[in-house]
């Protein structure tokens, strides 16, 4: 045969009946579609775990759901999944063809999260993983967070706050899948450790062209339930030194208690909702 | 992706593709020329990286399924889901044998569901109280479900 003279993908005349990069490329046509009935995409995030952030997004879909706003929650934090139980939204889930009913939670807020698809207690596991998971583990992780998207019928929402997990991954990944993107909120304790992973997030976000809403400063101080003062839990003022940072407002100081409580402050609310 | 046939430079056409064990996908190209038939082995890893990405090789011949690449990959708790068939499915039950549920369990978790109700409908149709591998070999040819 002599040596082989290859040609490049496109010398090749046909149709490539694979078309990989079009089945992708319709993936995200579907995501587009889907999310066309939903007036604001808000991503909730913080570059630290630990921080509350499925607490604040939880607060802020009830505070707007409590003014009339239809709102929806994707709990985009695949493997430590927390904010359907903090909404007492639980599945089963309803399946269709035009897709998978979110549960519906408190004050009718609508919730879609992993923690309805895993057993109680099982972390998350994909199936397979003996196979090199290192290599695949994060494409399965956004094709999943892709597919909340796309496939969970919303229907027509004022607000859906996606909770994102700790760390910079999934906001780069909602950053591609949905180009519309509001924008993102900011939570941080008042400790300066947290206001430099935050800082490391809120970066992240600012390069990858989002717009960043603000800023809410979580444990802000201790409420004592009986006396009503509120008294500092961490040294430092980590909110407003990132609000003034980047320039953003500090939008909400919560401060610590045992039980979630709507949105106080109107110019969280303001910031959020369309 | 495409297959030349060097002998013809002819790019080779899909023909079939198959999951024959072990986590391997097996495709098979033929060229339109000489004939000549090639198999492209994927080992498990590329296997799975692949079907990370929510793609088909060799393309959809079926539309993508509601959270197909959850439902198929998550080890997940199996009472997830209630499934809402449109009000095709509603009516008498249909019991199942043994055969043609081992049967129904070989089909891929993320068409399980759909290729399930397609069997309910055509036994209510057809008003038979237990399905079989014979009627799921009938109803395949008479609906043109090849690879179902």
């Amino acid at each position: 045969m002599g040596s082989v003279k290859f040609r490049t993908y496109h010398e090749v005349a046909g149709t490539d009946v694979s078309d990989l990069a079009g089945q992708v490329g319709r993936q995200r046509q579907h995501v587009a579609k889907r999310l066309e009935s939903i007036g604001r995409v808000v991503a909730v995030m913080s570059g630290k775990g630990g921080v509350g952030k499925s607490y604040v997004t939880a607060g802020l879909a009830l505070a707007a759901s409590a003014r009339g706003r239809s709102v929806g929650v994707l709990d985009a934090d695949l493997a430590g999944p927390t904010v359907a139980r903090m909404l007492q939204a639980a599945g089963p889930l309803t399946l269709d063809q035009a897709g998978v009913h979110p549960a519906i939670g408190t004050n009718g807020v609508r919730v879609f999260s992993t923690d309805m698809l895993l057993g109680d207690g099982a972390p998350l596991r994909w199936k397979g993983e003996h196979n090199e998971p290192f290599v695949w583990r994060g494409a399965l992780d956004a094709g999943a967070l892709r597919e909340f998207l796309s496939d969970v019928v919303w229907g027509p929402l004022d607000l859906l706050l996606v909770d994102l997990p700790p760390g910079t991954d999934r906001l780069q990944d909602l950053a591609e899948l949905v180009p519309n993107l509001a924008g993102v909120i900011a939570v941080t304790l008042p400790s300066q450790e947290s206001e430099r992973a935050v800082a490391r997030a809120m970066q992240a976000a600012v390069d990858a062209g989002l717009r960043l809403l603000g800023v809410v400063e979580n444990m802000s101080g201790y409420l004592c339930p009986g006396c009503a003062t509120t008294s500092p839990l961490f040294r430092g003022d980590a909110g407003q030194t990132l609000a003034l940072s980047f320039g953003v407002p500090l939008l909400e100081q919560v401060p610590f208690t045992p039980s979630i409580r709507p949105s106080g402050r109107p110019a969280v609310l303001t910031a959020v909702l369309p | 992706m495409k297959f030349l046939c060097i002998e013809c430079d002819q790019q080779m056409q899909f023909e079939d593709r198959s999951l024959p064990g072990d986590g391997t996908f097996g495709a098979a190209f033929k060229c339109p020329g000489c004939g000549r038939s090639i198999a492209m082995l994927a080992n498990p890893m590329e296997t799975q990286l692949v079907e990370s990405l929510g793609v088909k090789i060799g393309g959809r011949t079926l539309d993508q399924q509601p959270l197909e690449l959850v439902r198929s990959s998550l080890a997940g708790r199996d009472d997830a889901f209630s499934e809402r068939p449109d009000g095709r499915t509603a009516g008498r039950p249909v019991d199942w044998s043994p055969e043609a549920t081992e049967r129904l369990a070989r089909v891929p978790g993320f068409v399980r569901g759909m290729v399930k109700r397609i069997y309910v409908d055509y036994a209510r149709e057809h008003e038979i109280a237990c399905i079989t591998p014979d009627m799921m070999d009938r109803a395949r040819s008479e609906l043109g479900l090849e690879g179902m």
